[in-house]
C-alpha cells in the first residue's frame, strides 16, 4: 500500500493548464479543417468533392466548411486539394434560439448527467477522460452525477436512436430546473453518418432543447471542457463558422 | 479466408459428401480450395451443422441472411482453427417461405444470430425456444422488418410508450425476492443497456440483459451506399475498435475486387491494429482498477491511455485512428521519423505497464475482488463460442491472428497466444497485460523490416461479388460479410462483432454473485454496447 502512495506522489502533475492557458500539447486534438482559399475554382471544387459527408462547399476559389458535418475522416488533410487544418479545440457554440448561459450561482459548481443515446464508444471514452488526471475537470467545479435528480446539465451523445428517445426525454424531465443541455459530438448535432433514418432522429434538439453544441467526431476532451466553460459563461464560444445552418443533406 | 494453407484438410470435401450424402448439393471449392460452399436442404441443416461442429471441430463464425429476389438465402459460415478450409452452408428458401429449422440447440453460438434474423427479416426458426423482441423492442410494430427490401429506410418510426413496460419472467418466488432493473440510463459513464437482477437482497441469483437500445441499423443504412460512405460508418459505429472493423470491411472489399494490397500497407495495418489494441486494453484495465476503487493504479493507467491516444494523434492525425485504413491499403504513408517516434513511445508505455502490472500482482485488496469473480468455465466458453481475451482467459484458443492468420500475421506470427485457465476476472487481467506486451513485440517485429514502396493499390471499379473478411479486433474475432452489387455499391453488409458474441455469454458468468460484484464483473468483461448493438 505504501508503494502506491509513493507511486501516486511520484508521478508529477499531469493536468492541463487550460484554462486559462492554451494547451498546445501534441495529440490533444485531431484538429479540423477551416475555410480555405485556393488558387482556382477548380481546386476548390476538388476539395469539395473529396469530402464524403458533403461538409465542404466550394464558392469560386473558396472552400467553406460546415463543421457540424465534418467527421475528421482526414481525407482533406493531405493530398493535392488539402484544406488548411487548425489544431485547436475551442469548438463549442451556443445553439441558436433560446440558448442561454448559466446564471451566476452555477458558475463554479455544476453537476452533469450523461446520456448515451446511441453514441460510439469513442465519445464516451473522451468524456471519461475529463475526470482523469490529464484533464481533471473537478478542479473547475464540474462533476458527473449518477442521477438526473442531482444534475444541472444533461450531456447527450449519439444520434438519438428510437429506443433511447423515451429514456432521454424521461431523464430530462427528471432533472430539476434550471437545467441545460449539452449536445456532444456531431452525431448529436446533425446525425451525421448515422441519421436521420428509420432508427435515429439525428438531432438531440428534435427531442429536448439544446443550449450548447460541441462538434467533433469524437470531440476531444478539451473541446467538451470548452463546451462546459461556454455554458457557464467562463469562455467565449467559437467564432461562427461559415455555414451556420445544418444543411439538409439527402442520404 | 484467403490465407495460404500449408496443410489443408483434404478430407473435408470428401467427408462432407460422404457424411451428408444427398442432404447437401453443389459442393464447390472456391478461392483455390480455401472455401467450401455447399447448398444444404433446410430439413438437413441441424444434422449437417452438428456434424461439422462436433465431429470436424469447426467453429461457427456468422450467420448471414440475404433477402434476394429469388427468396431468402441463409449462409452459415464456419472456420477451422487449424487452417482447414472455411465452410459455407447455404439454405435457400423459396420466395414466400419464411421457416427454417433452428440449429441453436446443436450450436449454441447461433442462438442470438437467429433471434436477430427473426426480428430483422421476419424469419421463423422452428424449434428455437425463445424468439420475440430482441433487436426491436416492444414499441416497434409487429410484422415490420427493417431488413426486408421493401422497408423504407428514411421514414422515421414514431415510438410510443408501452404500458406496462417489458419485464422478464421471474423464476424466483421466495419471500423477499424481487427483480431489480438497472438502466438504460445508469451509473456515471455507462453505455445504454438494461440489466434485470433477480435477487433476494444481497445475493443475485441471475441476471437478464437487454440490449439494442443503441441500435442504429448500420447494416441497413449501408445498403445502396458507396464503399467510401460505408467505411465511415464501419469505423464510427464502435469508435474504440475503428481500425479493426475498417480492416475487416476493407479486406472483404479487396477480396471481392481481387486486389492485392502492397506489403508496406500490410505492415502498417498490423502496426495500427496493435497500437489500437494497446490503447484499448489500457482503457479496459483502467475501468477494472476503477471498479475496485483503486484510485492510484487507475490514474496511472489513465495516464498511459491518454498518452497512447496522444501518440495515435501525433502519428496518424486522429486520436482513435479514424481515416487511416482505406480499401486497397492505407490512406497515408509515414516517414522514418514518424515510425521511430511510434516505436520509442510504445516501448516506453510497455515499460510503464510492466511496472504497474508487477505492483498490482502484490496488491491483495485488488486481487481479492477479482479472483473467482465472474467465472466462465472452459466448457461454457466453448459451448457459446466466446471470442477474444474473455475466451482466452478460459483456456479457449480463439486468436484469429494465430488460427486464421491474415495480412502480415502470416509472415510475422504472434509468438504465443495469451492463455489462462481459471476463467475469472484475474485471469482476464493477466490476458490483457500479456496481449499489451505481445502487441509491442509485434510492432517491433513488423518495423524491423518495414518494406518500402506504395501504401495503396487503387481499387478500380468494384465488381459484383461477396466475401467474408475476418480480423482479430481488440475484443475478439470480428467477421464482416460484404456483398457488392454490380453498380459498385454495397448491396449487403453483415457484421458479427466480438461484443455481440461475448454478451451472449455474460449471463452465465453473472449467476449467483454478490450484488457489489456486479460493476466489477461488468468491468472485467469490458464489452462494448455500441459494438454489439450496431
Amino acid at each position: 500500500m505504501f508503494g502506491w502512495f509513493l507511486r501516486g506522489a511520484g508521478s508529477r502533475v499531469k493536468t492541463t493548464r487550460y484554462p486559462p492557458e492554451f494547451d498546445s500539447n501534441v495529440g490533444i486534438s485531431p484538429g479540423r479543417p477551416i475555410a480555405t482559399q485556393f488558387a482556382s475554382s477548380q481546386e476548390a471544387d476538388n476539395a469539395a468533392v473529396q469530402c464524403p459527408t458533403q461538409a465542404i462547399t466550394a464558392h469560386d476559389n473558396m472552400a467553406d466548411i460546415n463543421v457540424s458535418r465534418c467527421v475528421h475522416c482526414m481525407a482533406c488533410s493531405h493530398g493535392e486539394a488539402a484544406m488548411k487544418w487548425q489544431n485547436d479545440y475551442d469548438w463549442a457554440t451556443l445553439s441558436g434560439a433560446g440558448a442561454s448561459t448559466t446564471t451566476r450561482p452555477f458558475k463554479k459548481s455544476l453537476h452533469i448527467r450523461l446520456v448515451d443515446s446511441g453514441s460510439c464508444d469513442a465519445v464516451i471514452q473522451e468524456i471519461k477522460q475529463l475526470a482523469k488526471p490529464y484533464y481533471n475537470m473537478h478542479k473547475l467545479g464540474f462533476f458527473i452525477t449518477p442521477t438526473p435528480r442531482h444534475a444541472d446539465v444533461l450531456m447527450v451523445a449519439g444520434p438519438v436512436t428510437s429506443h433511447m428517445r423515451l429514456a432521454l426525454k424521461k431523464t430530462y424531465d427528471a432533472m430539476p430546473g434550471p437545467k441545460w443541455v449539452l449536445a456532444v459530438g456531431n452525431c448529436a448535432i446533425s446525425g451525421c453518418v448515422f441519421a436521420p433514418s428509420f432508427m435515429a432522429a439525428g438531432t438531440v434538439s428534435s427531442v429536448i432543447p439544446v443550449d450548447v453544441q460541441v462538434p467533433g467526431c469524437p470531440p476531444p476532451p478539451l473541446a467538451i471542457l470548452h463546451g462546459l466553460l461556454v455554458l457557464t459563461g467562463r469562455a467565449q464560444e467559437a467564432p461562427p463558422h461559415v455555414t451556420t445552418t445544418i444543411a439538409e443533406v439527402p442520404l | 479466408m484467403n490465407q495460404p494453407l500449408n496443410h489443408i484438410d483434404q478430407q473435408i470435401p470428401i467427408a462432407l459428401r460422404d457424411e451428408l450424402g444427398d442432404r447437401v448439393s453443389g459442393i464447390v471449392e472456391l478461392e483455390s480450395g480455401l472455401l467450401l460452399a455447399a447448398v444444404c436442404r433446410a430439413d438437413a441443416l441441424p444434422s449437417a451443422v452438428a456434424w461439422l461442429v462436433e465431429q470436424r471441430k469447426y467453429r461457427f463464425a456468422t450467420l448471414v441472411v440475404q433477402a434476394l429476389p429469388s427468396g431468402d438465402q441463409l449462409d452459415y459460415w464456419f472456420y477451422k482453427p487449424d487452417n482447414g478450409p472455411w465452410v459455407k452452408l447455404s439454405v435457400r428458401l423459396s420466395s414466400d417461405a419464411r421457416e427454417v429449422p433452428s440449429v441453436s440447440e446443436q450450436v449454441h453460438a447461433v442462438d442470438w444470430h437467429e433471434r436477430q434474423a427473426e426480428d430483422l427479416f421476419g424469419l421463423v426458426f422452428t424449434g428455437h425456444p425463445k424468439l420475440g423482441d430482441f433487436v426491436l423492442h416492444e414499441e416497434w410494430p409487429e410484422g415490420i422488418n427493417p431488413m426486408r427490401p421493401e422497408f423504407n429506410v428514411f421514414k422515421p418510426m414514431v415510438e410510443k410508450e408501452v404500458d406496462p413496460q417489458w419485464r422478464p419472467e421471474k423464476i424466483l418466488h421466495t419471500p423477499g425476492a424481487f427483480l431489480m432493473p438497472i438502466g438504460p440510463v445508469y451509473s456515471d459513464y455507462a453505455e445504454s443497456a438494461q440489466f434485470f437482477l433477480e435477487t433476494v437482497g444481497e445475493d443475485v441469483v441471475r441476471m437478464i440483459p437487454r440490449f439494442f437500445f443503441k441500435y442504429r441499423g448500420v447494416e441497413r443504412l449501408a445498403e445502396g451506399r458507396s464503399v467510401r460512405e460505408v467505411l465511415l460508418m464501419v469505423e464510427r459505429f464502435s469508435g474504440t475498435s475503428a481500425v479493426a472493423h475498417a480492416t475487416a470491411f476493407c479486406r472483404s472489399v479487396e477480396s471481392i475486387g481481387q486486389v492485392a494490397i502492397p506489403p508496406r500497407a500490410e505492415a502498417l495495418r498490423l502496426v495500427a491494429a496493435e497500437l489500437e489494441r494497446i490503447r484499448h486494453h489500457f482503457g479496459l484495465l483502467s475501468d477494472m482498477c476503477h471498479s475496485t476503487g483503486m484510485i492510484v493504479p487507475s490514474a496511472d493507467i489513465d495516464i498511459m491511455e491518454e498518452e497512447a491516444l496522444r501518440l495515435s494523434a501525433q502519428w496518424a492525425g486522429h486520436r482513435y485512428l479514424y481515416g487511416l485504413i482505406a480499401p486497397g491499403g492505407m490512406a497515408r504513408d509515414f516517414s522514418q521519423s514518424d515510425m521511430a517516434l511510434l516505436i520509442a513511445q510504445v516501448s516506453r508505455l510497455a515499460d510503464d505497464a510492466r511496472l504497474l502490472y508487477e505492483r498490482l500482482q502484490f496488491t491483495s485488496s485488488f486481487l481479492d475482488r477479482f479472483e473467482g469473480v465472474g467465472v466462465v468455465p472452459n466448457t461454457n466458453a466453448q459451448r457459446l463460442g466466446l471470442v477474444g481475451p474473455i475466451a482466452r482467459a478460459s483456456d479457449f484458443k480463439t486468436d484469429l491472428r494465430v488460427h486464421a492468420p491474415y495480412g502480415l500475421y502470416r509472415q510475422c506470427p504472434l509468438e504465443a497466444e495469451a492463455l489462462e485457465s481459471e476463467g475469472d476476472g484475474y485471469a482476464r487481467i493477466r490476458v490483457l497485460f500479456a496481449e499489451v506486451f505481445s502487441s509491442v513485440e509485434l510492432i517491433n517485429k513488423a518495423m524491423a523490416n518495414l518494406p518500402t514502396g506504395a501504401v495503396i493499390t487503387p481499387v478500380e471499379a468494384v465488381v459484383a461479388g461477396e466475401a467474408l473478411g475476418s480480423v482479430e479486433a481488440p475484443k475478439g474475432a470480428a467477421f464482416h460479410f460484404v456483398r457488392m452489387g454490380g453498380d459498385g455499391r454495397v448491396a449487403r453488409l453483415q457484421m458479427a462483432t466480438p461484443s455481440f458474441t461475448n454478451w451472449h455469454g455474460f449471463h452465465l458468468a453473472a449467476e449467483n454473485f454478490a450484488f457489489q460484484d456486479f460493476p466489477i464483473m461488468m468491468a472485467s468483461f469490458g464489452l462494448s454496447i455500441a459494438e454489439s448493438d450496431r
